[in-house]
């Protein structure tokens, strides 16, 4: 293992921001594995760690291949995590959404254009990223209906689901889209959660990502059978919708199977408890996101479901 | 007459409601026929140059109701929780307004909010969409039109009264702003960036609302009198334009005043280091030319914006 900062700029009062990366193997830039680019992801750095330690065990027991090189990534904003805020903590911009970067802006840009010159030359790119809205996901590869990543590709992560969705024109500044441009095959990684650890979504992440070098010939390791991923795009997921803002109340959990006509939550008056209103699927499915905040919102989607 | 353009219900006891105030001639062409001026503004929730606008345009059609002959929107919180609580974007959803746009009105709420804003201000004959840069960096009052705009916005941004007219690239990001999703469908929408975000500046709205009464008289929804206004001066080129980033950071003393005019290689500034007491960098002129953006707020990264130059030859003083 080779650890080494990617990329550094001097703090004022806090101590230098550094981003750090580990290297495994030697030879060519096989694949890159970058996790939380926000505050919040702290599932995705856990993930990340999980990795650097499962890949520091296979260098050990030399089971990386030869002529293959691994790069993790746990953090590309560490100062955001230590302050728990989202974003970046002067300015409020997401570095995610200032790819490829540029070496002369801004201070964000410059970050990303630090960390993509690092990274933007591997065969394989995996982001552990969240979604904007606070939930809950079944775990998933997520990839961009245009561009260079494959789906049979995405399928060797092993993952019950693989979601493709249309790019939208704030597409075009993230690290995912930016990695296709440069010949990269990108996949993002959703675990089940996003600002709070979950050690089983986070070994099942980690399994992934074994399943994925294995089936790519760069490492040793024995992998279950699997079943085929179901592939769907984004759109064919149902969308249950709030009529009523309120508490919150989930009836079932993400993964759970539902039939057609079965309570999902119930969103409460927070002054009288009486109950606003209760959602019903709409059809027979597994719940794959489920809202996890205790308010909600009227008109916002709180679950999607994958229809069987 | 106070008009509510979209209202959601939040989940304790509080509806969020987008309001605008539409104010009518007392007589004369049927209302199908008048021409709208929609004046817009935060959509940004912590930019309130354009507060002082709206107040001062309604002061003034106001003193001469018999002078006007067109209708006049007047939208002053189009992001009412953000205003409320200084944040840029949507609270709670930590989300940029200016970049939801146009919207889904089966959407969730910001989506339907944004679908609802557009909805209501599509059909206006003019829009102007009123910007204060933001917390850190100082403006001199501008419009920015995006170069798949400029024939059918640029003359009328001249009307405006503003010291510059910045035409910039094509982005596609910036596809989702509430500019572009109008003028893509064919309401103008001028965007304008004057002062500094959190404050007010007077003197900027006073031109601001000059000029907006100008374009109202050329547009014929104005019969008084109007000033004259300031011809802009234009800049199309990129190279026009040069970026002061921070080469460290620390605290940056600016030590001239925001407009200046600057030779090449004059001292803008300082950052310094206040635990050491060291001067880190000296921020120079890379061109001769004006200081039309300024660092307002002091501490910068490595990488923040100082200030923008524009070149001398584009400003054409002597």
């Amino acid at each position: 293992m080779h650890k080494r900062i990617i990329y550094q700029i001097k703090g004022m009062y806090r101590d230098d921001f550094r981003i750090t990366g580990y290297e495994f193997g030697e030879g060519e830039k096989s694949v890159c594995i970058v996790g939380s680019s926000r505050g919040n992801e702290v599932q995705q750095i856990y993930c990340c760690g999980r990795l650097v330690k499962k890949c520091r065990q296979l260098e050990a027991e030399v089971r990386i291949k030869k002529g293959h090189k691994i790069l993790i990534i746990p953090s590309i904003n560490p100062y955001s995590m230590n302050i728990q805020k989202r974003f970046w903590p002067t300015d409020n911009t997401d570095i995610n959404r200032m790819f490829p970067g540029y070496n002369l802006g801004e201070t964000t840009q410059r970050i990303a254009d630090g960390v993509f010159r690092e990274i933007k030359d591997y065969a394989f790119g995996i982001q552990f990223t969240s979604f904007y809205m606070p939930g809950d996901f079944v775990p998933h590869v997520r990839m961009m209906d245009e561009g260079f990543s494959r789906v049979e590709t995405a399928k060797q992560f092993g993952l019950p689901y693989v979601v493709i969705r249309e790019v939208r024109p704030y597409d075009t500044t993230t690290l995912n889209y930016n990695w296709q441009v440069w010949n990269t095959q990108a996949f993002s990684l959703y675990t089940t959660t996003t600002a709070r650890i979950e050690p089983k979504g986070a070994g099942q992440a980690v399994l992934a990502v074994m399943n994925f070098l294995s089936r790519q010939g760069m490492i040793k390791y024995s992998i279950p059978e699997q079943n085929e991923p179901q592939v769907l795009k984004d759109k064919e997921m149902i969308s249950v919708r709030t009529a009523k803002s309120g508490i919150f109340e989930a009836l079932v959990k993400t993964g759970e199977a539902v039939d057609v006509g079965q309570p999902l939550a119930n969103i409460m008056d927070p002054y009288e408890g009486e109950n606003l209103e209760t959602l019903y699927s709409p059809v027979r499915g597994v719940v794959f996101f489920q809202h996890n905040e205790p308010l909600t919102y009227a008109d916002t989607v709180v679950i999607k479901i994958v229809k069987r | 007459m106070i008009e509510t353009i979209a209202a959601v219900s939040l989940p304790v006891d509080e509806k969020l409601e987008i309001r605008k105030n539409r104010i009518l001639p007392e007589a004369g062409t049927a209302q199908e026929k008048r021409k709208r001026i929609s004046i817009v503004t935060g959509i940004h929730g912590d930019e309130l140059e354009g507060q002082y606008v709206c107040f001062e345009l309604q002061r003034r059609l106001a003193e001469e109701k018999e002078k006007l002959a067109g209708i006049v929107d007047i939208y002053p919180a189009m992001n009412p929780l953000g205003i409320d609580s200084i944040s840029r974007g949507i609270p709670a959803f930590d989300l940029d307004l200016n970049r939801l746009f146009p919207g889904n009105i089966d959407g969730n709420m910001t989506e339907y909010l944004a679908a609802e804003i557009i909805e209501d201000v599509k059909g206006s004959d003019c829009v102007i969409d009123l910007h204060a840069s933001n917390i850190y960096l100082t403006e001199i009052p501008q419009i920015r039109i995006n170069e798949r705009h400029q024939e059918r916005l640029v003359p009328m941004a001249e009307k405006l009264n503003m010291d510059l007219i910045w035409v910039h690239g094509a982005s596609t990001v910036l596809e989702s702003t509430f500019a572009y999703s109008l003028n893509s469908v064919g309401t103008p929408v001028l965007v304008v960036e004057m002062g500094v975000g959190m404050r007010i500046t007077k003197e900027y709205g006073d031109q601001m609302t000059d000029g907006i009464m100008h374009l109202m008289k050329a547009m014929g929804i104005w019969e008084g009198e109007v000033k004259p206004v300031k011809k802009p001066v234009i800049s199309r080129n990129p190279e026009d334009v040069c970026y002061l980033n921070a080469g460290v950071g620390g605290l940056f003393i600016p030590l001239v005043k925001h407009g200046a005019r600057l030779k090449k290689n004059e001292r803008i500034g300082r950052i310094v280091d206040p635990l050491r007491g060291k001067v880190l960098d000296e921020v120079l002129a890379p061109t001769e030319g004006m200081l039309f953006t300024l660092r307002d707020y002091p501490i910068v990264d490595e990488g923040s914006l100082m200030g923008r130059m524009l070149k001398k030859e584009v400003c054409g003083y002597a």
